[in-house]
Protein backbone atom coordinates (compact mmCIF):
# COMPACT_ATOMS: atom_id res chain seq x y z
CA UNK A 1 0.00 0.00 0.00
CA UNK A 2 2.77 2.03 0.79
CA UNK A 3 4.31 1.74 -2.49
CA UNK A 4 0.78 2.69 -4.49
CA UNK A 5 0.64 5.86 -2.54
CA UNK A 6 4.31 6.76 -2.73
CA UNK A 7 3.76 5.93 -6.78
CA UNK A 8 0.11 8.43 -6.57
CA UNK A 9 1.92 11.04 -5.03
CA UNK A 10 5.36 10.95 -6.97
CA UNK A 11 2.64 10.99 -10.31
CA UNK A 12 0.70 13.58 -8.74
CA UNK A 13 3.96 15.91 -8.50
CA UNK A 14 5.33 14.83 -11.85
CA UNK A 15 1.78 15.70 -13.32
CA UNK A 16 3.10 19.61 -13.10
CA UNK A 17 6.31 18.47 -15.40
CA UNK A 18 3.76 16.65 -18.12
CA UNK A 19 1.79 19.25 -18.00
CA UNK A 20 4.60 22.05 -18.76
CA UNK A 21 5.76 19.62 -21.43
CA UNK A 22 2.48 19.46 -22.57
CA UNK A 23 2.54 23.59 -22.58
CA UNK A 24 5.87 23.33 -24.77
CA UNK A 25 4.93 20.74 -26.87
CA UNK A 26 1.47 20.64 -27.69
CA UNK A 27 -0.29 24.24 -27.42
CA UNK A 28 2.80 25.81 -28.46
CA UNK A 29 4.07 23.13 -31.12
CA UNK A 30 7.83 23.88 -29.38
CA UNK A 31 9.98 20.54 -28.46
CA UNK A 32 11.65 22.69 -25.75
CA UNK A 33 14.45 20.29 -24.15
CA UNK A 34 14.86 22.95 -21.17
CA UNK A 35 13.02 20.47 -19.23
CA UNK A 36 15.74 18.61 -18.16
CA UNK A 37 17.53 21.73 -16.77
CA UNK A 38 14.71 23.29 -15.50
CA UNK A 39 13.21 20.39 -13.25
CA UNK A 40 16.62 20.41 -11.58
CA UNK A 41 16.71 23.67 -11.57
CA UNK A 42 13.16 24.07 -9.33
CA UNK A 43 15.03 21.40 -6.94
CA UNK A 44 18.36 23.31 -6.43
CA UNK A 45 16.80 26.39 -5.78
CA UNK A 46 14.32 24.91 -3.56
CA UNK A 47 17.29 22.67 -1.60
CA UNK A 48 19.31 25.84 -1.16
CA UNK A 49 17.15 27.88 0.06
CA UNK A 50 15.27 25.41 2.30
CA UNK A 51 18.76 24.48 4.05
CA UNK A 52 19.18 28.48 4.53
CA UNK A 53 16.03 28.14 6.54
CA UNK A 54 13.61 29.42 4.49
CA UNK A 55 9.97 28.68 4.71
CA UNK A 56 8.68 26.06 2.37
CA UNK A 57 6.42 27.83 0.64
CA UNK A 58 8.28 30.79 -0.26
CA UNK A 59 11.41 28.48 -1.05
CA UNK A 60 8.77 26.48 -3.90
CA UNK A 61 7.72 30.10 -5.16
CA UNK A 62 11.12 30.77 -5.82
CA UNK A 63 12.28 27.52 -7.24
CA UNK A 64 9.28 28.07 -9.81
CA UNK A 65 10.26 31.34 -10.81
CA UNK A 66 13.76 30.18 -11.38
CA UNK A 67 12.13 27.85 -13.52
CA UNK A 68 9.97 31.00 -15.50
CA UNK A 69 13.89 32.56 -15.98
CA UNK A 70 14.96 29.09 -17.47
CA UNK A 71 11.84 29.07 -20.11
CA UNK A 72 12.11 33.19 -20.66
CA UNK A 73 15.88 32.74 -21.68
CA UNK A 74 14.86 29.63 -24.43
CA UNK A 75 12.07 31.54 -25.48
CA UNK A 76 14.15 35.07 -26.44
CA UNK A 77 16.65 32.79 -27.92
CA UNK A 78 14.51 31.43 -29.82
CA UNK A 79 12.18 34.81 -30.87
CA UNK A 80 14.56 37.36 -30.04
CA UNK A 81 17.91 35.54 -31.28
CA UNK A 82 15.95 33.36 -34.31
CA UNK A 83 17.93 30.20 -32.86
CA UNK A 84 16.01 26.80 -33.70
CA UNK A 85 13.42 26.13 -31.39
CA UNK A 86 15.36 22.21 -30.00
CA UNK A 87 18.84 24.23 -29.80
CA UNK A 88 17.61 26.83 -28.17
CA UNK A 89 16.46 24.08 -25.45
CA UNK A 90 19.46 22.65 -25.58
CA UNK A 91 21.41 25.76 -25.02
CA UNK A 92 19.78 26.55 -21.81
CA UNK A 93 19.77 23.15 -20.84
CA UNK A 94 23.18 22.85 -21.01
CA UNK A 95 24.21 26.21 -19.35
CA UNK A 96 21.63 24.95 -16.58
CA UNK A 97 23.76 22.15 -15.82
CA UNK A 98 26.62 24.62 -14.67
CA UNK A 99 24.15 27.26 -13.12
CA UNK A 100 22.48 23.99 -10.99
CA UNK A 101 25.82 22.93 -9.45
CA UNK A 102 26.65 26.59 -9.10
CA UNK A 103 23.36 27.05 -7.03
CA UNK A 104 23.51 24.12 -5.25
CA UNK A 105 27.68 24.22 -4.76
CA UNK A 106 28.13 20.53 -4.73
CA UNK A 107 26.16 17.81 -6.84
CA UNK A 108 24.03 16.46 -4.15
CA UNK A 109 21.87 18.45 -1.25
CA UNK A 110 19.74 16.20 1.66
CA UNK A 111 17.16 17.84 3.27
CA UNK A 112 16.55 15.32 6.19
CA UNK A 113 16.91 17.35 8.67
CA UNK A 114 15.46 20.35 7.04
CA UNK A 115 11.64 21.54 7.08
CA UNK A 116 10.02 21.43 3.96
CA UNK A 117 6.58 21.13 2.39
CA UNK A 118 6.76 17.33 3.09
CA UNK A 119 7.59 17.48 6.63
CA UNK A 120 4.57 20.59 7.11
CA UNK A 121 2.58 18.13 5.82
CA UNK A 122 3.42 15.54 7.86
CA UNK A 123 3.02 17.53 10.81
CA UNK A 124 -0.15 18.70 9.45
CA UNK A 125 -1.65 15.52 8.46
CA UNK A 126 -0.51 14.15 12.28
CA UNK A 127 -3.47 16.63 13.88
CA UNK A 128 -5.97 14.46 12.01
CA UNK A 129 -4.39 10.89 11.60
CA UNK A 130 -2.19 10.68 14.68
CA UNK A 131 1.18 10.09 15.30
CA UNK A 132 1.12 5.84 15.03
CA UNK A 133 2.88 4.18 12.68
CA UNK A 134 -0.26 2.91 10.80
CA UNK A 135 -3.75 3.63 10.26
CA UNK A 136 -6.32 1.64 8.63
CA UNK A 137 -7.83 3.35 5.70
CA UNK A 138 -10.44 0.81 3.52
CA UNK A 139 -8.90 -2.21 5.38
CA UNK A 140 -5.38 -1.53 4.49
CA UNK A 141 -2.84 -0.38 6.34
CA UNK A 142 -0.95 3.03 5.61
CA UNK A 143 1.45 5.17 7.17
CA UNK A 144 0.06 8.19 8.27
CA UNK A 145 2.94 10.24 6.68
CA UNK A 146 2.46 8.74 3.32
CA UNK A 147 -1.30 9.46 3.48
CA UNK A 148 -0.84 13.06 4.70
CA UNK A 149 1.67 14.04 1.97
CA UNK A 150 -0.15 11.97 -0.71
CA UNK A 151 -3.10 14.03 0.43
CA UNK A 152 -1.38 17.75 0.37
CA UNK A 153 0.03 16.97 -2.99
CA UNK A 154 -3.17 16.22 -4.26
CA UNK A 155 -4.39 19.66 -3.07
CA UNK A 156 -1.49 21.59 -4.26
CA UNK A 157 -1.41 19.97 -7.56
CA UNK A 158 -5.04 19.99 -8.23
CA UNK A 159 -5.49 23.99 -7.32
CA UNK A 160 -2.32 24.52 -9.91
CA UNK A 161 -3.77 22.59 -12.47
CA UNK A 162 -6.96 24.64 -12.04
CA UNK A 163 -5.49 27.94 -11.88
CA UNK A 164 -3.71 27.37 -15.27
CA UNK A 165 -7.05 25.54 -16.54
CA UNK A 166 -8.53 29.30 -15.65
CA UNK A 167 -5.27 31.27 -17.34
CA UNK A 168 -5.85 29.53 -20.62
CA UNK A 169 -9.23 30.97 -20.43
CA UNK A 170 -8.29 34.19 -19.98
CA UNK A 171 -7.42 36.70 -23.08
CA UNK A 172 -3.50 36.33 -22.49
CA UNK A 173 -4.14 32.29 -22.25
CA UNK A 174 -6.18 32.29 -25.21
CA UNK A 175 -3.54 34.15 -27.44
CA UNK A 176 -1.06 31.35 -26.26
CA UNK A 177 -3.62 28.99 -27.50
CA UNK A 178 -4.02 30.30 -30.59
CA UNK A 179 -0.46 31.38 -31.03
CA UNK A 180 0.48 27.07 -31.29
CA UNK A 181 -2.54 26.93 -33.05
CA UNK A 182 -2.54 29.30 -35.96
CA UNK A 183 0.63 32.18 -35.87
CA UNK A 184 -0.43 34.05 -38.63
CA UNK A 185 -4.14 34.41 -37.36
CA UNK A 186 -2.60 35.75 -34.30
CA UNK A 187 -0.30 38.34 -35.83
CA UNK A 188 -3.41 38.93 -38.32
CA UNK A 189 -5.25 39.95 -35.00
CA UNK A 190 -2.48 42.40 -33.66
CA UNK A 191 -0.67 40.24 -31.16
CA UNK A 192 2.66 39.57 -31.09
CA UNK A 193 3.51 35.58 -31.64
CA UNK A 194 7.29 36.04 -30.11
CA UNK A 195 6.15 37.30 -27.01
CA UNK A 196 3.55 34.92 -26.41
CA UNK A 197 5.84 31.96 -27.34
CA UNK A 198 8.27 33.08 -24.94
CA UNK A 199 6.03 33.51 -21.91
CA UNK A 200 4.50 30.39 -22.83
CA UNK A 201 7.79 28.83 -22.14
CA UNK A 202 8.16 30.70 -19.19
CA UNK A 203 4.69 29.07 -17.87
CA UNK A 204 5.96 25.64 -19.36
CA UNK A 205 9.60 25.52 -17.03
CA UNK A 206 8.14 27.60 -14.40
CA UNK A 207 5.68 24.80 -14.17
CA UNK A 208 8.33 22.07 -14.46
CA UNK A 209 10.82 23.65 -12.26
CA UNK A 210 7.76 23.46 -9.72
CA UNK A 211 7.56 19.65 -10.36
CA UNK A 212 11.77 19.47 -9.58
CA UNK A 213 10.87 21.49 -6.32
CA UNK A 214 8.11 19.33 -4.95
CA UNK A 215 10.09 16.03 -6.14
CA UNK A 216 13.02 17.31 -4.43
CA UNK A 217 10.68 17.69 -0.95
CA UNK A 218 9.18 14.64 -0.98
CA UNK A 219 12.04 13.00 -1.90
CA UNK A 220 14.72 14.64 0.67
CA UNK A 221 17.28 15.15 -1.55
CA UNK A 222 18.21 17.12 -4.38
CA UNK A 223 20.73 16.11 -7.09
CA UNK A 224 22.43 17.98 -10.07
CA UNK A 225 21.46 14.74 -12.19
CA UNK A 226 17.83 14.45 -11.14
CA UNK A 227 16.38 16.17 -14.28
CA UNK A 228 18.06 13.62 -16.91
CA UNK A 229 15.00 11.68 -18.75
CA UNK A 230 12.44 13.67 -17.08
CA UNK A 231 11.74 15.40 -20.74
CA UNK A 232 10.86 12.02 -22.12
CA UNK A 233 8.93 11.23 -18.58
CA UNK A 234 6.89 13.94 -18.79
CA UNK A 235 6.19 13.11 -22.58
CA UNK A 236 5.18 9.58 -22.18
CA UNK A 237 2.44 10.84 -19.68
CA UNK A 238 1.36 13.26 -22.20
CA UNK A 239 0.81 10.32 -24.78
CA UNK A 240 -1.08 8.56 -22.44
CA UNK A 241 -2.71 11.41 -21.33
CA UNK A 242 -3.81 12.39 -24.89
CA UNK A 243 -4.43 8.97 -25.86
CA UNK A 244 -6.96 8.79 -22.94
CA UNK A 245 -9.18 12.03 -23.54
CA UNK A 246 -8.59 12.53 -27.59
CA UNK A 247 -10.45 15.47 -29.00
CA UNK A 248 -11.66 16.99 -25.30
CA UNK A 249 -11.93 20.28 -24.60
CA UNK A 250 -9.12 22.25 -22.57
CA UNK A 251 -10.12 21.04 -19.30
CA UNK A 252 -10.19 17.18 -20.40
CA UNK A 253 -6.90 18.24 -22.16
CA UNK A 254 -5.31 19.56 -19.04
CA UNK A 255 -6.58 16.19 -16.79
CA UNK A 256 -5.36 14.18 -19.29
CA UNK A 257 -2.03 15.29 -18.46
CA UNK A 258 -2.54 14.27 -14.78
CA UNK A 259 -4.03 10.85 -15.43
CA UNK A 260 -1.27 10.13 -17.82
CA UNK A 261 1.44 11.08 -15.29
CA UNK A 262 -0.26 8.70 -12.71
CA UNK A 263 -0.96 6.04 -14.65
CA UNK A 264 2.54 5.96 -16.01
CA UNK A 265 4.19 6.82 -12.67
CA UNK A 266 2.13 3.24 -11.63
CA UNK A 267 3.21 1.67 -14.53
CA UNK A 268 7.06 1.80 -13.59
CA UNK A 269 6.24 1.04 -10.08
CA UNK A 270 4.06 -1.98 -11.07
CA UNK A 271 7.09 -3.04 -13.40
CA UNK A 272 9.64 -2.25 -10.76
CA UNK A 273 8.32 -4.51 -7.82
CA UNK A 274 7.81 -7.19 -10.70
CA UNK A 275 11.80 -7.07 -10.68
CA UNK A 276 12.59 -4.19 -13.41
CA UNK A 277 16.08 -3.55 -13.19
CA UNK A 278 16.18 0.19 -11.80
CA UNK A 279 19.12 0.87 -14.89
CA UNK A 280 16.81 -0.06 -17.54
CA UNK A 281 13.95 2.25 -16.50
CA UNK A 282 14.89 5.00 -18.57
CA UNK A 283 15.52 2.39 -21.50
CA UNK A 284 11.71 1.65 -21.14
CA UNK A 285 10.26 4.62 -21.02
CA UNK A 286 11.83 5.90 -23.97
CA UNK A 287 10.49 2.25 -25.01
CA UNK A 288 7.23 2.90 -24.29
CA UNK A 289 6.63 6.82 -25.07
CA UNK A 290 7.80 4.81 -29.09
CA UNK A 291 5.57 2.25 -28.64
CA UNK A 292 2.98 5.31 -28.00
CA UNK A 293 4.26 7.32 -31.08
CA UNK A 294 4.27 4.53 -33.70
CA UNK A 295 1.97 2.25 -32.86
CA UNK A 296 -1.11 3.64 -33.34
CA UNK A 297 -0.39 5.04 -36.80
CA UNK A 298 1.02 1.13 -37.04
CA UNK A 299 -2.59 -0.48 -36.13
CA UNK A 300 -4.29 2.17 -38.33
CA UNK A 301 -2.45 1.43 -41.46
CA UNK A 302 -2.78 -2.15 -40.78
CA UNK A 303 -6.41 -1.88 -39.95
CA UNK A 304 -7.17 0.08 -42.81
CA UNK A 305 -4.93 -2.06 -45.38
CA UNK A 306 -7.66 -5.03 -43.99
CA UNK A 307 -10.64 -3.39 -45.15
CA UNK A 308 -9.17 -2.55 -48.26
CA UNK A 309 -8.54 -6.55 -48.29
CA UNK A 310 -12.12 -7.37 -47.38
CA UNK A 311 -13.08 -5.06 -49.99
CA UNK A 312 -11.26 -5.86 -52.60
CA UNK B 1 -5.53 57.00 -46.20
CA UNK B 2 -3.21 54.45 -47.64
CA UNK B 3 0.09 55.96 -49.36
CA UNK B 4 3.06 53.83 -50.84
CA UNK B 5 5.50 55.51 -52.07
CA UNK B 6 8.46 53.95 -54.62
CA UNK B 7 8.11 50.82 -52.91
CA UNK B 8 10.71 48.42 -54.32
CA UNK B 9 11.69 44.66 -52.94
CA UNK B 10 13.64 42.12 -54.40
CA UNK B 11 13.69 38.52 -52.95
CA UNK B 12 17.03 36.41 -52.95
CA UNK B 13 18.72 39.29 -53.91
CA UNK B 14 22.08 38.17 -56.03
CA UNK B 15 21.38 34.74 -56.43
CA UNK B 16 20.04 32.98 -59.39
CA UNK B 17 16.47 32.71 -57.26
CA UNK B 18 16.13 37.00 -57.46
CA UNK B 19 12.99 37.76 -58.27
CA UNK B 20 12.28 41.36 -58.15
CA UNK B 21 8.86 41.56 -56.66
CA UNK B 22 7.84 45.32 -56.69
CA UNK B 23 10.01 47.69 -59.02
CA UNK B 24 9.06 51.45 -57.40
CA UNK B 25 5.19 51.33 -56.91
CA UNK B 26 3.39 54.32 -56.24
CA UNK B 27 0.17 54.58 -55.08
CA UNK B 28 -2.79 56.78 -53.37
CA UNK B 29 -5.49 55.50 -51.87
CA UNK B 30 -8.13 57.71 -50.29
CA UNK B 31 -10.58 57.11 -47.58
CA UNK B 32 -13.52 54.74 -48.22
CA UNK B 33 -11.58 53.48 -51.66
CA UNK B 34 -12.87 50.10 -52.74
CA UNK B 35 -9.75 49.23 -54.99
CA UNK B 36 -9.51 46.00 -56.51
CA UNK B 37 -6.22 44.63 -57.52
CA UNK B 38 -5.39 42.22 -60.97
CA UNK B 39 -2.78 40.97 -62.96
CA UNK B 40 -0.89 37.93 -64.36
CA UNK B 41 0.44 35.43 -62.24
CA UNK B 42 4.08 36.85 -60.18
CA UNK B 43 2.73 40.28 -61.38
CA UNK B 44 3.14 41.53 -57.70
CA UNK B 45 -0.31 41.70 -56.48
CA UNK B 46 -0.17 39.39 -53.29
CA UNK B 47 3.27 41.08 -52.13
CA UNK B 48 1.68 44.63 -52.51
CA UNK B 49 -0.84 43.13 -49.92
CA UNK B 50 1.90 41.61 -47.83
CA UNK B 51 4.02 45.07 -48.38
CA UNK B 52 1.20 46.73 -47.21
CA UNK B 53 0.60 44.21 -44.33
CA UNK B 54 4.24 44.10 -42.76
CA UNK B 55 4.95 40.47 -43.71
CA UNK B 56 8.46 41.83 -44.82
CA UNK B 57 10.11 45.45 -44.86
CA UNK B 58 10.83 47.59 -48.07
CA UNK B 59 14.59 47.67 -49.99
CA UNK B 60 13.36 51.02 -50.47
CA UNK B 61 9.94 53.37 -50.49
CA UNK B 62 7.64 53.78 -47.21
CA UNK B 63 4.13 52.89 -46.40
CA UNK B 64 1.66 55.34 -44.52
CA UNK B 65 -1.59 54.57 -43.42
CA UNK B 66 -4.14 56.84 -41.67
CA UNK B 67 -1.33 59.99 -41.84
CA UNK B 68 1.20 57.71 -39.72
CA UNK B 69 4.58 55.78 -41.34
CA UNK B 70 3.98 52.11 -40.43
CA UNK B 71 7.22 51.08 -42.90
CA UNK B 72 9.69 49.96 -40.00
CA UNK B 73 6.17 48.79 -38.12
CA UNK B 74 6.19 44.89 -37.75
CA UNK B 75 3.01 42.46 -39.20
CA UNK B 76 1.27 42.40 -35.81
CA UNK B 77 1.37 46.04 -34.93
CA UNK B 78 0.37 47.04 -38.24
CA UNK B 79 -2.76 44.67 -37.34
CA UNK B 80 -4.03 47.41 -35.28
CA UNK B 81 -4.92 49.36 -38.26
CA UNK B 82 -5.28 46.54 -40.83
CA UNK B 83 -7.94 43.57 -41.52
CA UNK B 84 -6.35 41.35 -43.31
CA UNK B 85 -9.02 38.15 -45.26
CA UNK B 86 -6.55 35.32 -46.81
CA UNK B 87 -6.25 33.55 -50.12
CA UNK B 88 -6.14 29.57 -47.70
CA UNK B 89 -9.63 29.94 -45.71
CA UNK B 90 -7.65 28.01 -43.05
CA UNK B 91 -5.30 30.74 -42.77
CA UNK B 92 -7.69 33.68 -40.84
CA UNK B 93 -8.82 31.49 -37.74
CA UNK B 94 -7.68 28.77 -35.33
CA UNK B 95 -8.59 25.13 -35.88
CA UNK B 96 -8.21 24.35 -32.43
CA UNK B 97 -10.27 26.98 -31.08
CA UNK B 98 -14.02 27.44 -31.26
CA UNK B 99 -15.92 29.90 -33.42
CA UNK B 100 -16.25 32.44 -29.99
CA UNK B 101 -12.49 31.97 -28.80
CA UNK B 102 -11.71 32.94 -32.55
CA UNK B 103 -14.01 36.18 -32.13
CA UNK B 104 -13.15 37.08 -29.23
CA UNK B 105 -9.35 37.19 -30.08
CA UNK B 106 -10.83 39.96 -33.40
CA UNK B 107 -12.66 41.95 -30.71
CA UNK B 108 -9.85 42.69 -28.31
CA UNK B 109 -7.87 43.14 -31.73
CA UNK B 110 -4.73 45.97 -31.03
CA UNK B 111 -4.89 45.65 -27.65
CA UNK B 112 -2.28 43.78 -25.45
CA UNK B 113 -3.99 40.31 -24.18
CA UNK B 114 -4.74 40.78 -20.54
CA UNK B 115 -5.75 38.71 -17.77
CA UNK B 116 -9.66 39.34 -18.04
CA UNK B 117 -11.95 36.03 -19.17
CA UNK B 118 -11.21 36.16 -22.84
CA UNK B 119 -15.22 35.15 -22.86
CA UNK B 120 -17.95 37.00 -20.98
CA UNK B 121 -21.90 36.92 -21.51
CA UNK B 122 -21.80 40.25 -23.57
CA UNK B 123 -19.16 38.85 -25.39
CA UNK B 124 -21.12 36.15 -26.62
CA UNK B 125 -24.38 37.91 -26.78
CA UNK B 126 -21.99 40.19 -29.22
CA UNK B 127 -20.74 37.10 -31.34
CA UNK B 128 -24.29 35.77 -31.64
CA UNK B 129 -25.81 38.73 -33.18
CA UNK B 130 -22.52 39.20 -35.61
CA UNK B 131 -22.69 35.77 -36.67
CA UNK B 132 -26.15 35.83 -37.44
CA UNK B 133 -25.26 38.24 -39.88
CA UNK B 134 -23.44 36.00 -41.69
CA UNK B 135 -26.94 33.78 -42.70
CA UNK B 136 -24.59 30.21 -42.24
CA UNK B 137 -26.67 29.23 -38.63
CA UNK B 138 -23.18 29.38 -36.87
CA UNK B 139 -24.60 31.92 -34.04
CA UNK B 140 -26.03 28.37 -32.38
CA UNK B 141 -22.33 26.79 -33.32
CA UNK B 142 -20.09 29.40 -31.12
CA UNK B 143 -18.81 26.77 -29.18
CA UNK B 144 -18.07 24.35 -32.11
CA UNK B 145 -14.51 23.75 -32.72
CA UNK B 146 -13.76 26.19 -36.01
CA UNK B 147 -11.96 23.38 -37.28
CA UNK B 148 -14.88 21.85 -38.36
CA UNK B 149 -16.44 24.03 -40.79
CA UNK B 150 -16.13 24.16 -44.37
CA UNK B 151 -14.00 26.38 -46.08
CA UNK B 152 -16.74 29.16 -47.04
CA UNK B 153 -17.62 29.29 -43.23
CA UNK B 154 -14.58 29.83 -42.53
CA UNK B 155 -14.24 32.49 -44.95
CA UNK B 156 -16.65 34.75 -43.87
CA UNK B 157 -15.86 34.25 -40.19
CA UNK B 158 -12.28 35.64 -41.21
CA UNK B 159 -14.09 38.58 -42.80
CA UNK B 160 -16.32 39.16 -39.77
CA UNK B 161 -13.19 39.40 -37.86
CA UNK B 162 -10.74 41.51 -39.97
CA UNK B 163 -13.92 43.94 -39.77
CA UNK B 164 -15.00 43.03 -36.39
CA UNK B 165 -13.20 46.24 -35.47
CA UNK B 166 -13.42 48.73 -38.14
CA UNK B 167 -9.99 49.14 -39.44
CA UNK B 168 -7.89 51.63 -41.48
CA UNK B 169 -7.75 49.32 -44.26
CA UNK B 170 -8.98 45.99 -45.33
CA UNK B 171 -7.01 43.49 -47.62
CA UNK B 172 -8.54 41.01 -49.30
CA UNK B 173 -5.58 38.69 -51.18
CA UNK B 174 -8.07 36.14 -53.24
CA UNK B 175 -10.06 35.39 -50.40
CA UNK B 176 -12.59 33.40 -52.66
CA UNK B 177 -9.93 31.83 -55.05
CA UNK B 178 -9.85 28.55 -53.04
CA UNK B 179 -13.97 28.43 -52.46
CA UNK B 180 -16.36 26.50 -54.59
CA UNK B 181 -18.44 28.92 -56.65
CA UNK B 182 -21.82 29.11 -54.21
CA UNK B 183 -19.18 30.34 -51.39
CA UNK B 184 -17.13 32.20 -53.35
CA UNK B 185 -20.36 34.08 -53.98
CA UNK B 186 -21.79 34.62 -50.59
CA UNK B 187 -18.73 35.54 -49.69
CA UNK B 188 -18.09 38.22 -52.45
CA UNK B 189 -21.54 39.41 -51.66
CA UNK B 190 -20.81 39.81 -48.03
CA UNK B 191 -17.95 41.40 -48.61
CA UNK B 192 -19.46 44.26 -50.61
CA UNK B 193 -21.99 44.50 -47.87
CA UNK B 194 -19.53 44.77 -45.28
CA UNK B 195 -17.27 47.25 -46.83
CA UNK B 196 -19.75 49.33 -48.36
CA UNK B 197 -22.04 49.39 -44.53
CA UNK B 198 -18.72 50.54 -42.90
CA UNK B 199 -17.26 52.49 -46.12
CA UNK B 200 -14.07 50.51 -45.44
CA UNK B 201 -10.89 51.68 -47.32
CA UNK B 202 -10.18 48.19 -49.14
CA UNK B 203 -7.62 46.76 -51.58
CA UNK B 204 -8.63 43.20 -52.82
CA UNK B 205 -6.85 41.26 -55.36
CA UNK B 206 -8.46 38.91 -57.14
CA UNK B 207 -8.47 36.33 -60.49
CA UNK B 208 -11.78 36.76 -61.40
CA UNK B 209 -12.49 39.46 -63.92
CA UNK B 210 -15.87 39.60 -62.99
CA UNK B 211 -15.14 40.52 -60.08
CA UNK B 212 -12.90 43.07 -60.97
CA UNK B 213 -15.00 44.75 -63.52
CA UNK B 214 -17.96 44.87 -61.08
CA UNK B 215 -16.57 45.41 -57.37
CA UNK B 216 -15.09 48.20 -55.88
CA UNK B 217 -14.80 51.74 -57.48
CA UNK B 218 -10.95 51.29 -58.81
CA UNK B 219 -9.11 49.28 -60.75
CA UNK B 220 -5.34 48.58 -60.17
CA UNK B 221 -3.63 46.19 -62.67
CA UNK B 222 -0.12 44.97 -62.15
CA UNK B 223 2.25 43.44 -63.96
CA UNK B 224 6.03 42.39 -63.64
CA UNK B 225 5.85 44.14 -60.43
CA UNK B 226 4.39 47.02 -61.68
CA UNK B 227 1.09 48.87 -61.68
CA UNK B 228 0.73 49.33 -65.53
CA UNK B 229 -3.08 51.09 -65.10
CA UNK B 230 -5.06 52.52 -62.85
CA UNK B 231 -8.83 53.28 -63.47
CA UNK B 232 -11.19 54.72 -61.28
CA UNK B 233 -14.52 56.81 -61.48
CA UNK B 234 -16.00 56.70 -65.10
CA UNK B 235 -13.69 54.97 -66.51
CA UNK B 236 -13.88 52.10 -63.83
CA UNK B 237 -17.52 51.80 -63.96
CA UNK B 238 -17.38 51.94 -67.82
CA UNK B 239 -15.17 48.33 -67.75
CA UNK B 240 -16.35 45.24 -68.95
CA UNK B 241 -14.82 41.89 -68.03
CA UNK B 242 -14.03 41.78 -71.89
CA UNK B 243 -11.98 45.05 -71.56
CA UNK B 244 -9.95 43.62 -69.09
CA UNK B 245 -9.37 40.51 -70.81
CA UNK B 246 -8.38 41.84 -74.13
CA UNK B 247 -5.86 44.25 -72.24
CA UNK B 248 -4.35 41.14 -70.84
CA UNK B 249 -4.38 39.85 -74.05
CA UNK B 250 -2.20 43.09 -75.15
CA UNK B 251 0.28 42.30 -72.28
CA UNK B 252 0.78 38.56 -73.31
CA UNK B 253 1.48 40.02 -76.71
CA UNK B 254 3.86 42.90 -75.57
CA UNK B 255 5.40 39.86 -73.15
CA UNK B 256 6.42 37.82 -75.91
CA UNK B 257 8.38 40.53 -77.82
CA UNK B 258 10.24 41.69 -75.05
CA UNK B 259 13.28 43.12 -74.98
CA UNK B 260 15.21 39.86 -75.84
CA UNK B 261 12.95 38.79 -78.41
CA UNK B 262 13.22 41.92 -80.05
CA UNK B 263 16.24 42.01 -80.36
CA UNK B 264 16.94 38.65 -81.80
CA UNK B 265 14.16 39.29 -84.26
CA UNK B 266 16.07 42.53 -85.19
CA UNK B 267 19.27 40.36 -85.86
CA UNK B 268 16.92 38.25 -87.74
CA UNK B 269 15.14 40.22 -89.80
CA UNK B 270 16.66 43.30 -90.41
Amino acid sequence: MSLLLGSLTIGLILALLALGVYIAFRIFDFPDMTADGSITLGGAVAAVLLVDGVSPAIATLAAALAGVMAGLVTGLLHTRCRIHPILSGILTMTALYSVNLRVMGKSNISLLSVNTLASSAERFGATFFGTGKSILLWGWEVAPRDLSILLAASLLVLMIMLLVYLFFRTDLGTAMRATGDNPQMVRAQGTETGLMITLGLALANGLIALSGALLTQYQGFADVQMGIGMLVWGLASVIIGESLVRGGGLGLTVCGALIGSLLFRLLVAIALRFGLNPNDLKLITALCVFAALVLPAWLGSLAARRKGGSHA
Amino acid sequence: MLEIRDYRKTFHPGTPNEVRALRGVSLHIHDGTFAVVIGTNGSGKSTLLNAVAGAFLPDEGSVALAGRDISAWPEHRRARLIGRVFQNPFSGTAPGMTIAENLAMAARRGRFPGMGWALCRSLLDECRDRVRVLGMGLEDRLHTNIGGLSGGQRQALTLLMATWQRPSLLLLDEHTAALDPRSAERIITLTSEIVAASRLTTLMVTHSMHQAANLGDRLLMMHRGEVVRDLEGEAKKRLRPDDLLAHFDQVRRREMLDESAAEMLRQRYI
